[in-house]
């Protein structure tokens, strides 16, 4: 029979070889790109609330401690969310008939608690506790970002296991002086590398042991 | 809620009507939020699901499971397993929240449970309002910081679904309205009528409060009587001194200062009473660590096998007849008065020529430091005897204390029961009660009791079930869980516990407490007032003479139970007159100071002896009979917990069976009838039989077989229903404990018993270790000695673990296999049952199993006992063979298991040496059943299908100790961290903690010349180890035997 | 040829010729292409075909019955974690073993009796892999996990463990599937454009046309041809060696008596050989028959392969009684233990078995006129196929279900789905063999024609 291939088929059959392996890694990154895309990871993406709380305002605006809403930060493995009375605390005196306080006030009344929307959630099987990060000089912000300028509250990390292990393997990256755990845009007195390494060494941070399954998975 | 936003049980936590009506509660009041939620529709679901879906992923075999169900189940698994999106989640605050309360911590709160008539005082571990775990409390002296199996297995009572959930009439759904308004007319007619025709059937009560609500009953019903019955009573324990000492009396034994033991049939260290504080007083008089304060010696006798015979250093197995007249020997030649030798028999002969002799020598030996003690099932002439012994030894006041009875009301219940039956009959009852307990179930089947109970007009049952008593009632009253309600009770000195809840109740049952007080016309009072009225001692009337009416029918007049309550409280709970600071206190520490009840030495009666030898000669002692001894069942005792997974499929730990009961005799009486195990009999006394399977036990006494009581329930729930048989069928009321000259005939049927361990033998291999306490004196190292461990030699540099390193050692001279670890490790760390097929199929789930094997001949074994859980080898076996890395080594040693990272390969089983991994071969966790999701412990990973697991040495507390140590910048300190299986031993046979710290419990206890590490010579350097198992013969008998 | 006249002169009786006389050129691919290209669809291969998809069907049924309920249905416990599902895997490894041994050692020796029988021993080889790799993949309690035992990059930032034989097994599976694949196509390329040019219906020709990539058979392309050809052997040697070395080192690493033990990677590979000429007997001896093949596949080949099955039979041998008498010298309570419960034990009835069908039985081929039987050889090939699935049942199932702690002892019992899955794979061998035989050329015409040029040669 006549050929069924022209001769260019020769070059097309080399090209296409390489063009399969890029196929191929094109795929593999397209896949790699989607997973940490905001999409999957929420990251920068604000998130709805019933009550348009604003971080910035209460932060920045007020200079409200941290500690103020999330009481149990330091003693517990959850930070809390504050009960609506403590939100009530102040606006049973200012902004008493702000619309946007609605929700909070019906809650007060009612006894039905607000359902805010968790915008930080880790996988079942993993035991994060924020007292032991904070005890030993992991601030705020390395996790949850400028929270100060943070109008409704979203992602600043993926809190993929990845990201959680850059900093167990290497904790002098991020580690603080106790008393800078709840300050925004904080700025390291000298230079982190020498810094990281000394805190590690005063907070007695086991590094090797952070990053052993069971300090996270059980 | 909001802690546990790591939890696996998110979707009960995150229930929204769950945590909304949770959230607007404060202080104390918390756990009503539960109560509401009861009326919410994901609850009410629940309770009308006839079936919910997943319960019965226990008991399908595969081949029936629902194809299409599973399909769409693992097609979600499927999806979480690739990379997907995760699910948007709501996240809800408190609105008021309580104060000293951290979200994220777990609080604990002290009671205690009644069981039998006697209290275990405990602290119950809390997660916002949610009871998940049970400890014992360290204070209370009939716990001492231990537990038993059925009191850690209670928590899964309480949030069993099954159990009674509303208020029936007619079997039809009511409403406690319904009942009062119903009741409030009885209640005239009766206060009319002075109570006459009105009948009330209660267990034993301990509960002062409740024995205080009865005595007011009596008083408005003076013609009223008041019945009891408890299945597994202890009547000749009542019999017993009563014969002895002309009164009632507690007993309680010191074996913390025995240091010889004569025990007829006496289990104290499983069933009997009290055991937990008795495993303990009996192991610290064997302890082998530490500093070793020598070892008690203890001789049992005994017919059935029990977990004391099986620790006994001398055992003899006798049948029921020849055990009475070997007692009866030995008292003889303790030339205890009045006591000659009552018949005889080759047995008791043959224990005659040596047994014997030693025995009585070696307990004149140690006057006032021995003591005799008579099973719960032995005559009262036994008991009777036994007392005698202690009085000629000198016992009372030292290892045997007798104080007044902690129960409200002893009598012969037995009797009491039939005297009910008798006044049915004569047509007496016109309206009968029964508060607590499922006698339509229990109670002897010569007495009918369903059929007579159909004659009484009006009957009302109150119970925890809808049971086989609530089915056959016009009302069915549901009871709490004692972690429901309100209460009090009473341990086995007299030492008062407030019973507080921990939750309240989660269907609409109500406390005993209450139910009595409406039947009492004051149908509004809660059982937090009642109870705490009572002990601020607002008690005016004054018990009437007789609350029992003078009603005809001697046996009635003898037992229609005098109540012989004292008026006020039994004692104060007042600190210097201050009620309420006592009153916390007595919450706080959970229990009353100061109650426990005073000892006294009553005098033994002149006539006793002959009275006694009367008894005896009455039961017969045919050489060639077969007699049937029933026994509590040692997990389910009287069938009361038959609808509890966990106590149903942890091993007996004789037998090793699950799942079901069988006849137990010896190989030899089997060879001899022409049975084999798993052969079904057909057992028969008085014209009344059962079928049951055959189950050749070595150690037990020929020409007899045991049965165990509680299986066979038909209305338990979808648990327990018709798993075993029911022997209260041929139970008759003269013959509660040992059915004399029964028969029992070989059918053809055949029958499948599943068991967890298939072999019994060791096959000659190095690996429960044991030697005699002589031969530890005379050479501390001969162990070593015997077993040379060839030395390891590794090609790579030793690793040498800093700072922690964690490690157990197990005592197996202490171990006496009573199953607590295994049901404390079931609750601490969300294991699932998996049902009688999956443990057919060598699939049972349990982390720690306790290994029995028999050793010499079948008449007389010697048994050992072998707790084994991951070994968390140094170089461990399983870590080098997971292709994805999802067990490793930790930097405290630990051998860690990621459950999310295994994909289930099960490599690292096949090469466990010690085969202490479990694979969840299907789901075996009850994902969709609420309350289960409540249940658990939100530090544990929920485990899937197709996942890996093992024990972790409890990391969840390892990591929450080293939280809190390193955040105050110290080690962990001994003790701190113990695993639940340490924690809850009775006798401390398990020790744990970091052998780098040289001061540590563990680290000495390994130091001992004893300690050994099992399968050593495969160079896996396991951090669990084990204590030579030590006994202590009387040389003597060695020499003879 | 000296090769093929030796004998002669030593005066034994002549071998059998490698190829029937009087196949020309034009006969031989006559003949070969024929049967892809105008087949009589006897009844014996539809039926044969039927039978195999059904079973296939089982398979898919079982695929998805475990893939919705987990492992569970399978008979598989605790202490017996793996059972049908890695003695099959083994099992069909083995079998995909003669395939690279005829084409690859065989050719590198120049044996010109491979010439006939390597097509379809590599196209069993190829589905024996498929097969075999079904099991490692389904066998996991998480198989929609199985990705992870491939390095990629992750968000988890942590990778695969390769101190675990079970990692090495993935890449060496996967090598070995993929060059035996390429190996058998390259070797396809000639025939398939014999094919091309022969067939006669559109579709037929179009679809040859594009798998023979254009081949024209030019000078140019039978050079480079036979480069590539001979790279793809010198590639493939090694890997005959290697996979089931690896496959034994998942027993061999660990520490179970009967599974711990330095003799298992040549023993394994002796075993795997042993099975796979069985198999490939199994197949050829009925593939003959049929389409009347004997011309090609002639006694020369039946005898042969007899030889090479005697001598691994007798290897496989060795590596028993090196187990028992590694047993016994060990001193080990463990090692023994496991020995005596393996001879007398509960199980016992596998091992005799195994000695029976592996040991005994293909000792008769030490005789002429057993090798010279086709029947028996059949027979015995069966027998052979049988006896290397029990040694797997004997080294998997009765080393683990009774190990060192007599507690943790229990037995082992498949399920209905055990079953549904092994006879499944062997319904989806067939399948594919099946429509391999239908539709390429089960014998390389190119190099059969090559063969006839030599014997022509030979004669003359």
């Amino acid at each position: 029979m006549a050929q069924l291939f022209h001769r260019s088929s020769n070059t097309l059959s080399k090209v296409s070889i390489f063009a399969v392996l890029f196929l191929i890694a094109g795929a593999l990154a397209f896949l790699y790109a989607y997973h940490n895309s905001d999409y999957m990871t929420y990251v920068d993406v604000p998130r709805e609330q019933p009550v348009q709380f604003t971080h910035e305002h209460h932060v920045a605006g007020l200079g409200i401690d941290c500690r103020y809403c999330h009481t149990s930060v330091e003693k517990s493995s959850f930070a809390g969310i504050p009960p609506t009375e403590t939100c009530m605390s102040c606006h049973s005196q200012i902004w008493t008939n702000a619309a946007i306080l609605a929700p909070i006030r019906e809650s007060f009344r009612t006894g039905i608690p607000v359902k805010w929307t968790r915008v930080h959630d880790l996988p079942d099987y993993v035991f994060f506790n924020h007292s032991i990060h904070v005890a030993k000089g992991i601030g705020c912000e390395s996790c949850h970002g400028r929270v100060d300028k943070m109008p409704l509250m979203w992602k600043a990390n993926t809190l993929y296991m990845q990201w959680c292990l850059s900093c167990h393997r290497d904790p002098a990256k991020n580690i603080r002086p106790r008393d800078q755990i709840v300050t925004m845009g904080y700025k390291p007195s000298e230079d982190q590398a020498v810094l990281g390494p000394k805190l590690v060494n005063e907070y007695h941070v086991n590094v090797k042991q952070l990053t052993n399954c069971s300090i996270c998975h059980r | 809620m909001q802690n546990d936003n790591q939890t696996s049980n998110r979707k009960a936590l995150d229930n929204p009507s769950f945590t909304e009506h949770l959230a607007n509660k404060t202080g104390r009041q918390y756990w009503r939020g539960l109560e509401e939620i009861a009326e919410t529709t994901e609850f009410r679901e629940m309770v009308d699901r006839e079936f919910p879906e997943g319960a019965s992923e226990w008991l399908d075999p595969v081949g029936r499971r629902n194809f299409l169900k599973l399909m769409g189940a693992s097609l979600a698994l499927a999806g979480i397993g690739a990379c997907a999106k995760q699910p948007e989640e709501k996240i809800i605050p408190y609105v008021k929240q309580p104060e000293e309360f951290v979200p994220g911590k777990p609080s604990f709160f002290a009671t205690a449970m009644p069981l039998r008539g006697y209290a275990t005082g405990l602290l119950v571990e809390s997660h916002l309002g949610r009871p998940t775990k049970v400890e014992g409390n360290p204070d209370h002296p009939a716990s001492l910081g231990a537990t038993d199996a059925i009191t850690q297995a209670s928590i899964l009572g309480l949030y069993d679904p099954d159990r009674s959930q509303t208020v029936l009439s007619r079997s039809r759904i009511a409403s406690w309205d319904s009942f009062k308004t119903a009741i409030a007319a009885e209640v005239g007619a009766w206060k009319a009528a002075q109570g006459t025709g009105l009948h009330f059937l209660t267990e034993t009560i301990n509960s002062p409060t409740l024995a205080d609500q009865m005595r007011q009953l009596m008083a408005t019903y003076p013609n009223a009587v008041w019945h009891q019955y408890e299945p597994a009573g202890r009547d000749c324990v009542r019999d017993g001194a009563k014969m002895a000492f002309g009164q009632y009396v507690e007993t309680t034994y010191r074996f913390d200062k025995a240091e010889v033991i004569f025990s007829i049939d006496a289990d104290f260290l499983l069933t009997m009473p009290g055991s937990v504080r008795y495993s303990r007083d009996f192991s610290a008089m064997r302890r082998t660590s530490g500093e070793m304060k020598g070892m008690n010696r203890l001789y049992a006798l005994e017919s059935s096998p029990s977990v004391t015979g099986a620790v006994a250093d001398h055992r003899a197995a006798l049948a029921p007849a020849a055990v009475e007249q070997a007692a009866w020997a030995v008292g003889a030649a303790l030339g205890v008065p009045g006591v000659s030798a009552q018949g005889s028999s080759p047995a008791v002969d043959a224990l005659g020529k040596a047994w014997i002799p030693s025995l009585v020598k070696d307990l004149q030996a140690h006057r006032g430091r021995c003591v005799v003690v008579a099973g719960d099932e032995q005559s009262p002439a036994v008991h009777a005897l036994a007392h005698a012994m202690n009085a000629a030894l000198g016992n009372v006041g030292t290892t045997v204390v007798y104080t007044d009875p902690v129960e409200a009301n002893p009598t012969n219940q037995a009797a009491s029961l039939a005297a009910l039956m008798q006044q049915i009959d004569s047509g007496k009852v016109d309206t009968l009660v029964v508060l607590g307990g499922n006698p339509a179930f229990t109670a002897p089947a010569d007495l009918k009791f369903a059929e007579r109970y159909q004659k009484v007009r009006l009957r009302i049952h109150a119970g925890e079930y809808n049971d086989e008593t609530a089915y056959l009632s016009h009302w069915h009253l549901p009871l709490s869980h004692y972690l429901e309600s309100w209460s009090d009770a009473r341990a086995m000195d007299g030492t008062v516990s407030i019973v507080q809840p921990l939750i309240a109740p989660l269907w609409d049952s109500k406390p005993l407490h209450e139910v009595v007080s409406i039947l009492n016309g004051t149908p509004s009072a809660t059982a937090y007032d009642i109870v705490r009225a009572y002990w601020q001692g607002a008690k005016s009337a004054p018990a009437p003479a007789s609350a029992a009416a003078p009603a005809p029918g001697d046996s009635t007049a003898a037992h229609a139970a005098p109540v012989a309550v004292s008026a006020g409280p039994v004692a104060s709970i007042a600190v210097n007159g201050d009620f309420e600071r006592g009153w916390h206190q007595a919450l706080y520490r959970g229990m009353v100071a100061g109650s426990a009840l005073p000892p006294k030495s009553p005098t033994l009666n002149g006539g006793w002896a002959t009275a006694a030898a009367a008894m005896l000669a009455a039961t017969p002692a045919a050489a060639d009979a077969f007699d049937i001894l029933f026994r509590v069942d040692p997990m389910l005792l009287d069938g009361r917990f038959a609808n509890i997974g966990w106590l149903q499929e942890v091993p007996k730990p004789l037998t090793k069976l699950v799942w079901d009961n069988a006849l137990l005799v010896s190989p030899a009486t089997a060879k001899q009838r022409g049975w084999k195990t798993e052969d079904v009999v057909e057992v028969g006394y008085k014209n009344l039989t059962v079928k049951v399977p055959v189950w050749e036990m070595p150690g037990h006494a020929d020409g007899c077989g045991t049965l165990y009581l509680g299986h066979g329930r038909t209305r338990s729930g979808r648990v327990g229903n018709d798993v075993g048989v029911n022997v209260y069928a041929i139970r008759t009321s003269d013959a509660p404990w040992r059915a004399a000259a029964a028969t029992a005939s070989k059918t053809s049927d055949c029958y499948r018993l599943v068991t967890t361990q298939t072999h019994y033998s060791m096959e000659g291999r190095d690996i429960v270790r044991y030697g005699t306490l002589a031969e530890f004196m005379a050479n501390e190292k001969f162990m070593e000695e015997r077993h040379h461990e060839p030395e390891i030699v590794s090609l790579y540099k030793e690793h040498t673990y800093k700072g922690h390193a964690w490690g157990m050692a197990i005592d197996l001279t202490a171990c006496t296999a009573c199953n607590a670890c295994v049901v404390a490790c079931q609750s601490e760390n969300n294991i699932p049952v998996v049902g009688k097929e999956q443990v057919n199929n060598g699939r049972a789930m349990h982390w720690i199993r306790i290994d029995r094997y028999y050793e010499g001949d079948a008449a007389a074994p010697a048994q050992h006992f072998q707790p084994l859980t991951c070994m968390h080898c140094e170089k461990a076996p399983c870590e080098t063979v997971c292709p994805v890395g999802a067990t490793v080594h930790g930097e405290e040693g630990l051998n860690e298991m990621v459950y999310n990272r295994c994909i289930g390969t099960r490599y690292c089983s096949n090469n466990c040496p010690y085969k202490v991994r479990r694979f969840n071969y299907l789901l075996f966790t009850d994902l969709d059943t609420p309350t289960y999701k409540m249940m658990r412990n939100p530090d544990v990973t929920v485990r899937s299908r197709g996942v890996m697991e093992k024990c972790t040495y409890c990391v969840q507390r390892i990591n929450s100790a080293r939280i809190e140590a390193k955040k105050e910048g110290r080690m962990i300190r001994d003790g701190e961290v113990v695993t639940a299986c340490a924690q809850v031993c009775p006798t401390e046979a398990i020790t744990f903690g970091n052998i780098n710290d040289k001061e540590s419990r563990v680290a000495k206890a390994k130091k001992s010349p004893l300690n050994y590490a099992l399968l050593a010579d495969l160079g896996t350097a396991p951090r669990t180890t084990y204590l030579t198992k030590l006994r202590n013969p009387n040389p003597e008998l060695e020499k003879g035997a | 040829m000296e090769r093929l006249q030796s004998p002669d002169a030593r005066g034994i009786a002549p071998n059998p010729p490698v190829l029937a006389k009087g196949y020309t050129y034009d006969a031989i691919t006559e003949k070969i292409s024929d049967l892809s290209l105008n087949p009589k669809l006897t009844k014996g291969w539809l039926g044969g075909f039927s039978i195999a998809i059904t079973l296939a069907g089982c398979m898919v049924v079982a695929i998805v019955h475990l893939l919705f309920t987990g492992v569970g249905i399978w008979g598989n416990n605790q202490p017996v974690g793996w059972a049908f599902d890695i003695i099959n895997f083994v099992w069909w490894i083995g079998i995909g073993h003669a395939g690279t041994l005829i084409s690859a050692i065989l050719l590198l020796l120049k044996q010109n009796w491979r010439t006939s029988i390597n097509r379809f021993a590599e196209a069993m080889t190829i589905f024996a892999v498929a097969c075999a790799g079904l099991y490692p993949l389904l066998h996991t309690g998480r198989p929609w996990l199985d990705y992870w035992l491939f390095p990629f990059p992750n968000s988890m930032g942590v990778q695969q463990q390769f101190r675990s034989p079970l990692l090495w097994d993935v890449f060496a599976i996967s090598t070995y599937a993929s060059v035996s694949t390429l190996f058998w196509f390259v070797g396809l390329i000639p025939d398939l454009a014999v094919l091309r040019d022969r067939a006669v219906k559109p579709l037929a020709r179009k679809i040859y046309a594009i798998l023979a990539l254009g081949w024209r058979g030019s000078a140019q392309h039978w050079r480079r041809y036979r480069i590539a050809y001979l790279v793809l052997a010198g590639l493939s040697t090694p890997l005959v060696l290697s996979v089931h070395t690896i496959v034994s080192f998942d027993f061999a690493e660990s520490l179970i008596p009967g599974w711990h033990t330095t003799i298992f990677p040549p023993y394994f590979v002796a075993g795997a050989i042993y099975s796979g000429f069985a198999m490939v007997l199994s197949l050829c001896i009925p593939l003959r028959k049929a389409y009347g093949l004997e011309g090609f596949i002639t006694a020369r080949h039946l005898n042969n392969m007899a030889k090479v099955m005697l001598a691994m039979g007798l290897v496989v041998g060795y590596g028993y009684a090196m187990e028992a008498f590694m047993a016994w010298y060990s001193g080990s309570p463990h090692e023994m233990g496991m020995f005596i419960n393996r001879t007398t034990g509960p199980m016992a009835w596998s091992y005799w078995a195994l000695i029976a069908c592996n040991i005994v039985i293909p000792q008769t081929l030490w005789l002429r006129r057993a090798r010279r039987s086709t029947l028996w050889l059949f027979i015995i090939s069966i027998v052979v196929n049988v006896g290397m699935w029990l040694e797997r049942f004997v080294i998997i199932v009765t080393s683990l279900y009774r190990d060192f702690i007599p507690s943790s002892w229990h037995t082992y019992v498949p399920t209905i789905w055990d079953f549904a899955m092994f006879f499944g794979t062997i319904g989806f061998f067939l399948t594919l063999f099946f429509l391999f035989i239908r539709y390429v050329p089960v014998i390389s015409i190119a190099e059969m024609r090559e063969l006839s040029h030599e014997v022509e040669h030979g004669h003359h």
